[in-house]
């Protein structure tokens, strides 16, 4: 993970020093709240339901034992005892005061951490798969040039008032775990015919009113050339994106208006007067910056040993949890281990204060003191040797993160909702907790396998529901809560949005209608292996309609 | 995401006018004598756009102490105790409703 | 509202012109680009500086054939949020290589000093008193800058690369 230097910090320290005199200007009424609104908004300061909302920025989702425990302090001592891991790698705290914020971010300052442009019409937290650096089929870490573009992009002059948020995503392997085909630019590592390292460059995706994937506008793209390309990509859109409607603000809309031909001459253009200039990557700041990412230095150890087999044939829900929470490692003899933050009837993706020390400690024990955060909200420790499992495993049971249903039923995407969230037309959080009580049986969750579900609380879709297996929209109508069901969207390789089942269906009736869907699919699938997914792709979303409102 | 200033005002019932504080965002409600109060029973209860103006300009000029103002509906309950109108205001008034997760895990 | 120019308050030698007034003799002027586009070859030709008001909605693109004679190019926040000025400002800076006065206008405010010396501008017409007085303490603020702008300054990512060149003993300590 990368080590901050001097540069990093001062930078950091500054912002903090800026923004406690922006508080005090505010708080004395020096600066009005229209005024102030879009300088918090660039620390990660929103007002929500009850209190203000600060959302860190946790850099492609990379943390350090140092980094967890900071946010367990901020979460103890300026908040209510817990954080929440988003679906863009952040953590937001939902019960922060203003007045204390400054005196938040100098102690988050302190170990390299902040809020900087997590909010805002700025370029927001780079986000990339969270087995960066450790899957076994990626091409190389995407991090070091997420982190060369992170720090372009921090208070860059020209692209801090851009028309609307900029979502920036990184991946480096076929298998695409970081969703990029929903960001407004997705930068995807890969080798060209000449066994070259580059970048696909896709821009225009994004979910919300009108959801869009990502089109290629440039099919390879030489590392020398990333941050001119970045460049004028931005300034493109800062100068051409509407600014007379914010809904239709995104750089998807600037790309669908233009078309995306037209886009990408326009880019090109740009790009071919600056190319050549200051902004050509040159290698000696890769490596410089590669030099402060901290890799653990693995011991020489063995895959698959006969201790692991037999802990595994010893211990029922050992194996199950083995069988769902670890992965495969690059590295011989060690593992990829994900902690669920969906308990059964917990809120997803919450950890208390507690649980961020114990994990950071475990951490620390078993995992050289590295942690990661996905954007389905649960958190990975990505070191792990494979002897330490069973050890790990009870202590990580311990403190309930061990539950075995990641990427099932229960492991369910959601945002906040309207219980926290002011933007928000439906509550989420206790549909999700009502899914994951009726599928609380283990056995259950997993024949029915591979099933993610999205929650949104509104159309904003952070939630990213257009993209789920069963993607969950809450909607008001008549001041009741309603929710429209979604079937088919994927948001790989292969991103799709979903598809509308019918009618929007009451709150009381939100967990029937899952527990339909999967009885339905269960019948309809010609093999138990036929995923979900695959088995609404064959078989389209018609015989789930049929169902679903048969009796509603 | 209009601006409250910008809203037309529609009254189908008693409103108040709510907001958040600027100092720690807790929800406060618009006082006949011009401050604000975090219980709703201290609102002031408008039953008309007229009435329902003047608490809002005088709370979105009141920036230094509440932010982003709104009119919000009430129902009134005997006794002369205010109640939310909506379930937005119920939980901006009650807390989330789903039990905080400190009482999990550990 | 003040204008500021090398960290201070100064008067404004540009007279502002309406479209539809005289043109004063000898005197450093702003005109719209709708009268500069209408007239250029007539204004490029008199005697005394020449300044534009150019709106943020246009390419500054298409002053290009023209920014010789440009003493002075006017740009607009109509709300500051609005940052597509910063875009124009590095363009004409950098691309363009324009070497007269750039002034911000409009909604200028001082959270957005630093972007906009970065940006390239050099003359700013500040909307509050105060804060035009605070200029220079404000623009001092940052001492680090993580990429190259148009006012010259070495990028974190550049000076990490000198440093080490002339200490090439000494590691960036954590």
């Amino acid at each position: 993970m990368y080590v901050y230097d001097a540069f990093d910090r001062t930078l950091v320290t500054e912002r903090v020093d800026e923004f406690r005199d922006q508080v005090a200007r505010r708080l004395s009424g020096e600066l009005t709240e229209e005024e102030f609104k879009p300088l918090r908004l660039m620390n990660g300061v929103y007002l929500q339901l009850h209190a203000y909302m600060l959302r860190i920025a946790i850099p492609y989702g990379t943390l350090s034992s140092e980094q967890l425990r900071m946010l367990a302090h901020v979460a103890r001592c300026y908040d209510r005892g817990y954080g929440h891991f988003t679906t863009r790698q952040n953590i937001q705290f939902h019960w922060i005061k203003l007045a204390e914020l400054p005196d938040a971010m100098a102690d988050l300052a302190s170990v390299g951490m902040h809020g900087m442009q997590t909010s805002g019409n700025c370029v927001r937290n780079i986000t990339t798969d969270q087995w960066a650096g450790v899957a076994p089929d990626e091409i190389e870490d995407p991090r070091v040039l997420a982190e060369v573009i992170r720090q372009h992009v921090t208070l860059h002059p020209e692209f801090t008032f851009m028309p609307r948020k900029f979502k920036i995503a990184v991946g480096a392997s076929s298998h695409d775990r970081a969703a990029l085909r929903v960001h407004d630019l997705a930068l995807r590592l890969h080798r060209n015919a000449a066994g070259e390292i580059g970048f696909e460059v896709m821009v225009g995706g994004g979910l919300g009113r009108t959801p869009f994937l990502a089109k290629t506008i440039k099919p390879f793209l030489h590392k020398r050339d990333v941050l001119s390309y970045v460049e004028a990509i931005l300034r493109t859109y800062n100068q051409f994106g509407r600014r007379d409607n914010i809904y239709k603000a995104r750089i998807k809309i600037l790309v669908h208006e233009l078309g995306v031909e037209a886009f990408a001459k326009e880019v090109e253009a740009e790009w071919q007067s600056i190319k050549d200039g200051a902004l050509a990557l040159d290698p000696a700041v890769v490596a410089e910056i590669a030099g402060r990412f901290r890799y653990p230095d693995y011991q020489r150890l063995d895959d698959s040993t006969p201790e692991l087999a037999a802990a595994r044939k010893a211990d029922r829900q050992f194996d199950a949890w083995v069988g769902n929470s670890v992965a495969n490692h690059k590295v011989a003899g060690y593992a990829i281990v994900t902690l669920s933050l969906k308990p059964e009837g917990g809120t997803p993706g919450d950890a208390t204060a507690a649980q961020m020390d114990a994990i950071a400690d475990l951490a620390e024990r078993y995992s050289f003191g590295e942690i990661r955060v996905g954007h389905e909200q649960n958190l990975v420790l990505p070191h792990v040797a494979q002897r330490d499992l069973p050890a790990l495993w009870r202590e990580l049971d311990a403190i309930g993160v061990a539950t075995p249903n990641v990427n099932l039923v229960s492991d369910i995407i959601s945002c906040p909702g309207l219980d926290y969230c002011s933007l928000a037309n439906a509550r989420s959080i206790p549909i999700a907790q009502e899914i994951t009580r009726r599928f609380r049986n283990g056995d259950l969750a997993r024949d029915l396998g591979r099933l993610h579900i999205n929650i949104s609380g509104c159309i904003n879709a952070c939630g990213h529901h257009h993209v789920g297996h069963i993607g969950i929209l809450g909607v008001e109508k008549n001041g009741e809560e309603f929710y429209q069901i979604t079937l088919g969207g994927k948001a790989d390789e292969n991103a799709t949005l979903g598809t509308l089942i019918g009618p929007a269906v009451p709150y009381a009736q939100v967990a029937d209608v899952v527990e339909d869907i999967a009885a339905a699919y269960l019948e309809l699938r010609q093999r138990p292996d036929e995923l979900f997914i695959d088995t609404v792709k064959r078989t389209g979303v018609e015989p789930f309609r049929e169902r679903v409102y048969a009796t509603r | 995401m209009t601006s409250p200033l910008e809203q037309k005002i529609k009254i189908t019932g008693p409103v108040v006018v709510t907001a958040n504080r600027v100092g720690d965002g807790a929800v406060v409600y618009r006082r006949a004598d011009g401050g604000w109060s975090t219980r709703l029973d201290d609102a002031a209860v408008a039953t008309d756009s007229a009435g329902a103006r003047v608490l809002i300009d005088a709370a979105a000029a009141d920036d230094l102490r509440a932010v982003g103002p709104y009119v919000a509906p009430v129902k009134l309950a005997p006794g002369g105790h205010v109640r939310p109108g909506n379930l937005r205001e119920l939980i901006r008034l009650g807390g989330p409703t789903i039990e905080l997760p400190v009482t999990f895990g550990i | 509202m003040p204008l500021v120019e090398n960290g201070q308050i100064v008067e404004d030698r540009y007279v502002r012109v309406d479209d539809d007034a005289p043109i004063p003799e000898r005197v450093p002027v702003i005109v719209s680009a709708k009268r500069f586009l209408a007239e250029a070859d007539a204004l490029i030709r008199r005697d005394g500086s020449l300044g534009v008001l150019w709106p943020n909605d246009r390419r500054v693109a298409e002053l290009e054939p023209w920014l010789g004679h440009l003493a002075l190019i006017a740009l607009n926040f109509p709300k500051f949020r609005d940052g597509r000025a910063y875009s124009q400002a590095r363009l004409l800076r950098e691309t363009f290589g324009f070497r007269g006065t750039l002034r911000a206008t409009g909604d200028v405010l001082r959270d957005q000093f630093h972007f906009l010396v970065r940006a390239g501008f050099d003359s700013f017409e500040v909307k509050k008193p105060a804060d035009a007085r605070v200029f220079a303490e404000v623009v001092g603020r940052y001492s680090v800058v993580y990429q190259p702008g148009a006012d010259g300054r070495t990028s974190a990512l550049r000076r990490r690369l000198q440093s080490r060149a002339k200490t090439p003993s000494t590691r960036e300590t954590v």
